[in-house]
């Protein structure tokens, strides 16, 4: 568990950032989210100490960070920077290593590990463990540095823009994946990004910034739909829509929804989100189609209309 | 005179010379170039940490840069002597500019995202900067070296001034005796050291970063090896002859002295503007001077008795073009005013006013005039221009001097003086060339260095200096169409020299004497003679 209590950093006289306060569970991925200069990354930083806070107190699992040697915690804390950071000069298995080096493990560990871990992030162990790391994809680089920051099953991670420097496409997959590797299931994530749709896949939590200061934190869902100020609802407006099907899943407007009468049309749990359901109308050129509750075994009718005025209607009662 | 020799022949004749030459220039080139990586790489990764003190650093390792090679030896002799220690910083404080700078580019030039990275997975700052900084920055600080390596190969050349040895031997030997052989048999090798170590250097440079780690401890290690060819001649326990490079290949010197005296000592080269003084300070103890040096009164040196005469004296006396001499009648006159007016002790008090009591050469020229009563106000006349030359020494300035006001008091001529013309060759090529209408030269210089008569011819003028005198003016009006005009009346020649306290306690009175005492394997009294 991270705990940041009232952290601040100034650069000479500029506020970088101030008043920063949160908390991230164990096992809980929580988003920056902010555009260019909010000082997220700077946020991001202090936890493990590449820049240091001017004031206020952070602890990780209970241990005030500011009492050990800032190279020790590092090497508990797994990092991610959007440009891979991984040395030139090292091959894939050196890049590795380095932490598990550090560590003093043994050789034979450290294979063992590096070659689990390269293929869970479908990296070949025996076409890749000796390429430099400019004879790599873009996204192969990204994961070997992935790969770097879980080796020594740190338990906790710090991601500055992992996928920033991958096109769309690459991304996406790469996200994908991303989210499916077990290894970081058990993990306690900070993740920091512009993009708002990363946001709202990766984060349990996000914290919207601005200007040095979280403006809103909450789920995805409390900031789209209960924005504090018009900031926050200008930050969203754009995708809006996407958003909002994308953070609501068919329970939440289940009440809103009228029974299903006869059970044609493909059908979906009541648990996935309203972009699936319009993802699923669009694609198989149906009219409608059927919601099932796990628990009921309610089954309640979906079509184009009903779907948009129960999202107003929802909206509305909020 | 004798066939020209080829330069492959000149080279094969004194290819121990040459190797051993070569050795010390690789030697005195890698030493010097090791100690700059020890002290600039450091120096180089420490302003990349505090900019504050890069300007500074920077600062001064240019500046240094910018001092002219030879001025920069000049500076080392007072404050560390002459041989291997001045040599050795002064091409130190050379290589070790590039080396700053490329250690503080490479370094700051490395992605600070790579850094920033090292530093996330809590590598210390020791650890950044051996495993990731220096290897990533080892390309262009190699570069530096490159660099560094090339300027030291030349400017070692100029470390045979100072007695440090190398393939400046050969060079600065060869300037003075006009031997275009042994001049190249120097500079080649020393161009095919720059280039080779050019090449080697950006070969290494371009191998791939993997091998890139295995030549951060290769190359160390080859320095260290080359350095150690540099041995100079261990003089711990004889006496050490310091002899000019014009001395070393003369028959009337080094050569002379091996095969009429068989004199066997350890030798090193060096110029003779430091020779006297490196005697004074017990560097050197028997050097090569000029009898007629103000230097020998000023330093307490005394000369060795010549009792084999291999030194016969010689003329000095204004050499002129003949050009010159029929277009301007007036010419010869003047310039002979002065002779048969300084003899030996006048010569040598003379040179003792400029050498030691720091006058300058126009004053002890107009002074010595003035007092013989030979000086006449300048006519500033426009006749026409006398060029004036003269070779690198206060002898030579002086004269030039008194040649200036006699043409200008005596005639409607003006002139121009083009001093410190190196050695005899440079001279001779300027006044051949029309360079310079007039230099003072020497008859033995003249016959030596220049006609390279064969060795009966030398016989037969029996060291007179009558004969070598007609001998050598009519040769040179023959060949070169220049004049030897009347002698000053001085004579100059060579002489052995040493400490007089040393050869006085030492018992040497001449050089049969030095031999002896050489060849008997007597040990050099600790240097507190």
């Amino acid at each position: 568990m991270i705990v940041a209590d009232n952290i601040r950093k100034d650069f000479r006289e500029i506020k970088a950032v101030r008043n920063i306060s949160f908390e991230v569970k164990r096992g809980e991925t929580m988003v920056l989210l902010g555009t260019s200069g909010c000082g997220k990354t700077t946020t991001l930083k202090m936890l493990n100490r590449l820049i240091e806070a001017s004031s206020g107190k952070i602890t990780i699992d209970g241990k005030d960070i500011f009492q050990e040697r800032p190279e020790k915690l590092r090497r508990t804390i797994g990092y991610v920077s959007q440009n891979n950071g991984l040395f030139p000069h090292f091959t894939v298995s050196e890049n590795i290593a380095i932490i598990p080096k550090l560590l003093h493990w043994t050789k034979s560990d450290i294979q063992t590990k590096t070659e689990a871990l390269l293929a869970q992030l479908k990296i070949p162990w025996e076409e890749y463990a000796h390429k430099y790391p400019d004879e790599l994809s873009g996204g192969q680089k990204q994961r070997v540095a992935v790969a770097r920051a879980l080796i020594a099953d740190a338990p906790v991670l710090l991601m500055d823009e992992p996928f920033g420097a991958l096109d769309p496409v690459t991304r996406a997959g790469i996200r994908t994946e991303f989210t499916q590797l077990p290894e970081l299931k058990r993990k306690t994530i900070v993740l920091v990004t512009h993009d708002i749709q990363e946001a709202l896949e990766l984060g349990d939590k996000i914290c919207l910034m601005d200007q040095g200061e979280i403006v809103q934190s909450g789920t995805a869902r409390d900031l789209l739909m209960k924005p504090v100020n018009d900031f926050v609802k200008a930050f969203f407006e754009s995708q809006r829509l996407y958003l909002e099907l994308k953070s609501l899943s068919f329970n939440d407007i289940w009440e809103l929804l009228p029974h299903a009468d006869d059970l044609s049309g493909p059908v979906l749990w009541s648990n996935e989100t309203l972009w699936k359901g319009m993802e699923y109308l669009s694609e198989q050129k149906k009219t409608q189609l059927v919601v099932v509750d796990k628990i009921n075994q309610i089954h309640k009718k979906v079509t184009l209309a009903n779907l948009q005025e129960s999202l107003n209607r929802f909206k509305y009662n909020l | 005179m004798e066939p020209q020799q080829s330069l492959l022949e000149f080279m094969g004749q004194q290819s121990d010379k040459l190797w051993s030459q070569t050795i010390a220039h690789i030697g005195l080139t890698c030493i010097s170039l090791l100690i700059a990586v020890i002290v600039g790489m450091p120096l180089g990764i420490w302003i990349a940490r505090r900019k504050k003190a890069t300007w500074v650093v920077l600062g001064i390792a240019g500046i240094l840069q910018t001092i002219p090679s030879i001025a920069l030896l000049g500076f080392m002799i007072p404050l560390l002597g002459i041989g291997a220690l001045p040599a050795i910083t002064a091409l130190f404080l050379y290589a070790l500019l590039p080396i700053i700078r490329n250690t503080y580019t490479g370094i700051t030039g490395v992605d600070p995202a790579i850094t920033e990275s090292a530093r996330a997975m809590g590598m210390t700052t020791r650890q950044i900067l051996f495993s990731v900084e220096l290897p990533l920055a080892l390309p262009v600080i190699l570069a530096g070296i490159r660099t560094a390596t090339v300027i030291n190969v030349g400017v070692a050349t100029l470390a045979a001034y100072i007695a440090a040895g190398g393939l400046g031997e050969f060079i600065f030997g060869g300037i003075a005796l006009n031997n275009s052989n042994m001049i190249l048999a120097g500079a080649i090798p020393a161009a095919l050291l720059a280039i080779l170590f050019d090449f080697l250097l950006s070969r290494i440079q371009k191998t791939n970063l993997e091998r890139m780690r295995k030549v951060s401890v290769i190359l160390p290690v080859l320095l260290l090896v080359l350095s150690s060819f540099y041995i100079i001649p261990n003089s711990e326990n004889k006496l050490l002859g310091g002899f000019t490079p014009e001395f070393m290949g003369r028959e009337d010197g080094y050569l002379g002295l091996k095969s009429k005296y068989k004199l066997r000592i350890p030798t090193v080269v060096i110029s003779d503007a430091v020779m006297y003084k490196a005697a004074f300070e017990k560097k050197i103890d028997v050097i090569s001077g000029y009898s007629t040096d103000g230097r020998l009164k000023a330093y307490d040196l005394m000369t060795l008795d010549d009792d084999q005469h291999i030194f016969p004296p010689y003329y000095a006396s204004p050499l002129v073009r003949t050009d010159v001499l029929i277009k301007y009648p007036e010419l010869q006159p003047a310039l002979e005013l002065l002779s048969g007016k300084i003899n030996d002790s006048i010569m040598t008090d003379l040179n003792y006013r400029v050498d030691y009591l720091k006058q300058t050469p126009e004053k002890v020229a107009h002074d010595f005039l003035v007092r013989n009563g030979l000086y006449k106000k300048p006519n500033i006349g426009n006749k026409g221009v006398i060029r004036l030359g003269s070779k690198i020494f206060a002898e030579q300035y002086i004269l030039i001097e008194m040649y200036k006001e006699l043409i200008e008091g005596n005639t409607q001529l003006k002139t121009v003086s083009k001093t410190g013309l190196g050695g005899t060759k440079i001279c001779f090529d300027a006044l051949t060339n029309n360079e310079i209408d007039l230099y003072p030269e020497y008859t033995g210089t003249g016959l030596l260095v220049i006609l390279k008569p064969t060795k009966t011819e030398v016989e037969n003028l029996k060291g007179n200096r009558d004969k070598v005198f007609e001998f050598v003016k009519k040769q040179f009006s023959n060949h070169y169409q220049l004049q030897w005009l009347k002698p000053i009346g001085f004579n100059n020649a060579y002489a052995l020299m040493m400490r007089k306290n040393q050869a006085q306690s030492l018992n040497i009175k001449s050089i049969t004497d030095l031999t002896t005492y050489a060849a008997n394997g007597n040990h050099r009294p600790k240097r507190g003679i």
